[in-house]
């Protein structure tokens, strides 16, 4: 407590949190103005605590069922049925004090890089058991570099292979460790 | 007598070749993971977790404690070349490091940030070697009421300090819990929330949701911001702080190392309150204020002086109490409890060879920062010249690779993607990871202390004050609870009245949620 209150003071009295603030605002206007993502916005609050409380209610309803016992014997519901209606109450208590958005950032067109990112984790991780890490992570690799880094079809393929080898070296070689591998 | 004994017995252990060899690697890859943008102390620890498996305990602990300090350092890079800052505690570094950058003393930066580094964290471990021991005699007398109550405390602290929207923390925090709980139930052994699947019929492992939120999460959000991303300086010169640098330095070093040490022992975000205290206590100081923000060296020696000294004294509460104090030192914890070393009060007196063991690597890691910082910047810059595009695949198989080793399971990995797409969404959505991290490792702890609390007091719950030290930690908790909720309600009543006054604090406040980010 003692620093919360103390931080206030040393802040707002030497005000040097406004210089960092300021600074960097006053920097980014000249170099990037119009990249600074803007916030999700209040849709995205109401979404994302409606998503939260959701959890929270179901975490309830399947607490209830794992029986909740009394205080002085605890059932095993009893907890986790604490700890969702937490959930829920913060979530809905969110739901008001965000109305107005202000956190958060807005999904802009790059948002499609990193779905595209994590279909291809998840191809990685269905195709490890069944042919081994290397040729998924090649592919995974070439797909990130060309096409979602914009680099040519000739340094991707080059930077590739040569990542592929070197974690071969280092987890298969060095390590020995048991991850699937073809070779 | 007995402890100076445990403290020189510590230092053989770490001082064995081996060791120290593991050391050294941990600060290299350390520093080299937290120079990648974007990733912090945190997301660096998550990733290099799998590292430390195969190796026994000591040197696993050895090991981590080098990657703690370089991925530490690793971040301070970025904030002087790049002004992208790994975490919260090095953010006021970027004001004057990056003004430093620009008139070509990127290089003084960055070795008197390394010099100060080194003495904050030397300090705080001295202070960490005397006042640990007490600390944990303290706390051997807590029994399952006071634990209940610190971690609860621990907890909301975390997530009260936490920048942006302090409730969305607290549900990042809850949503914790509530993961914590999966699996098998202790006390009953009936399933919770494992869907019959048996891979989670012993619950989540901390290691694949950590790697998860800090790791993926970050790793997807830089493919998509990557298209901001700034170029890094061709070339670093004068690494070497001149002895005037060093002079001009030295005071704010000595400021922030112990100002970094007294706040860095309390919960919540100490290393970054210590930064932003050290550089308003040099600004004060000043002769010349109006230097600050232009690149005076001061503004990088104290801050990042006291951030390290900071990130070193709250291995404190962990290693005393068992509760770590922010998102960083949860990883920690998640990293000894795997290497079967639990932290808590125990831990000294049953263990003092482990005990020792971890606060002697710290010294040495700390040692072996300062010797590889310096001469290492140049490959560091290097790295940062390499392109983003390159970069992000490599990391991201490095996880994907690392989180199989673990438990040799496809179904981790899956975990891993699964909370790599949360971590990303909860930055999107302005939910931080910190907070659920926490909790979720905190989970188990605090719901057993809970039941056998109430199983001591029969079920009642008044039962928690009747004992001294759970009942000042509850008033503490109900206090940080509630106290935002009194400012805002007297603000928004004290707005009307006082319209000149009242908006200035407002944006001051506001001001300092954002640049804390």
């Amino acid at each position: 407590m003692g620093t919360a209150t103390e931080k206030d003071e040393v802040l707002v009295d030497g005000d040097p949190a406004q210089v960092p603030a300021g600074e960097a605002a006053g920097a980014d206007t000249d170099e990037r103005a119009d990249d600074v993502p803007p916030p999700a916005g209040p849709v995205a609050n109401l979404a994302a605590c409606l998503t939260t409380a959701a959890v929270g209610v179901a975490g309830a309803v399947a607490a209830v069922a794992l029986g909740l016992g009394t205080p002085a014997q605890p059932g095993a519901g009893l907890w986790p049925l604490a700890v969702s209606v937490a959930v829920v109450v913060l979530s809905l208590a969110q739901v008001l004090i965000g109305r107005r958005g202000g956190d958060g950032e807005k999904f802009s067109r790059y948002s499609w890089l990193s779905l595209v990112g994590l279909a291809t984790l998840l191809g990685l991780v269905a195709l490890l058991p069944v042919i081994g890490f290397e040729i998924p992570s090649l592919l995974l690799s070439v797909v990130w570099m060309k096409f979602l880094g914009g680099e040519t079809w000739r340094s991707a393929l080059l930077y590739s292979a040569l990542v592929v080898g070197v974690l071969y070296a280092v987890f298969v070689g060095a390590l020995g460790t048991n991850v699937p591998h073809l070779f | 007598m007995e402890s100076l004994h445990n403290v020189a017995a510590g230092f053989a252990v770490v001082l064995e070749p081996t060791n120290l060899l593991y050391c050294l690697v941990g600060v290299v890859i350390g520093m080299l993971i937290g120079v990648l943008p974007g990733l912090g102390p945190a997301a660096t620890i998550a990733i290099l977790l799998p590292l430390t498996y195969g190796v026994e305990p000591v040197t696993a602990i050895i090991m981590l404690a080098g990657i703690f300090y370089g991925a530490q350092y690793g971040g301070t890079i970025t904030s002087v070349l790049l002004r992208l800052p790994g975490e919260a505690s090095s953010v006021v570094t970027v004001l004057d490091g990056h003004a430093l950058a620009k008139q070509g003393r990127a290089g003084t930066a960055l070795g008197v940030a390394a010099v100060g580094s080194f003495v904050g964290g030397t300090v705080a471990i001295i202070g960490l070697t005397f006042l640990a021991p007490l600390v944990a005699g303290f706390a051997l007398d807590f029994g399952p009421p006071e634990y209940t109550a610190l971690a609860l405390v621990g907890i909301l602290l975390v997530a009260t300090i936490a920048s942006g929207s302090k409730v969305k923390a607290l549900v990042a925090a809850a949503i914790g819990l509530l993961l914590a709980t999966v699996g098998r139930d202790a006390f009953t052994g009936a399933e919770r929330f494992t869907f019959d699947s048996l891979s989670l019929a012993d619950g989540i492992d901390f290691v694949p949701v950590a790697m998860g939120l800090f790791g993926l999460g970050e790793i997807l959000y830089n493919l998509e911001e990557r298209h901001r991303a700034v170029s890094a300086p061709g070339k670093v010169t004068n690494v070497w702080p001149t002895r005037k640098d060093l002079k001009e330095s030295s005071g704010a070093v000595a400021r922030g190392s112990l100002l970094g040490f007294f706040l860095g022992i309390l919960p919540g975000g100490g290393a970054t309150i210590s930064s932003m205290a050290a550089y308003a206590a040099e600004k004060k100081r000043a002769k010349d204020p109006s230097r600050f923000g232009k690149g005076a060296i001061e503004g990088v020696a104290g801050p990042e002086t006291a951030n390290n000294a900071a990130a070193t004294s709250s291995f404190i509460p962990l290693l005393t109490l068992g509760i770590p104090a922010n998102a960083t030192m949860a990883l920690m914890f998640g990293a000894l409890l795997i290497q079967g070393v639990t932290p808590g009060p125990q831990l000294v007196t049953e263990n003092p060879e482990l005990f020792w063991g971890v606060v002697n690597s710290m010294y040495i890691g700390n040692v072996l920062l300062l010797i590889m910082s310096i001469p290492l910047v140049g490959v560091f810059v290097r790295i940062l010249r390499v392109r983003a595009a390159i970069l992000a695949p490599v990391t991201a198989l490095i996880t994907m690779i690392g989180a199989y080793t673990i438990n040799n399971s496809v179904f981790d990995v899956l975990l891993v993607v699964v909370f790599g797409a949360v971590g990303y969404l909860m930055k999107k959505f302005g939910f931080e990871p910190g907070p659920l991290v926490l909790a979720f490792v905190l989970g188990s702890l605090l719901e057993s202390n809970l039941r056998r609390s109430l199983l001591m007091f029969d079920g009642s719950a008044t039962g928690f004050f009747t004992r001294p030290i759970s009942a000042t930690l509850l008033v503490v908790f109900v206090v940080v609870a509630v106290l935002p909720l009194v400012r805002s309600v007297r603000n928004r009543r004290a707005a009307p009245s006082q319209v000149d006054a009242a908006p200035v604090k407002n944006r001051d406040v506001k001001n300092r949620e954002e640049e804390s980010v």
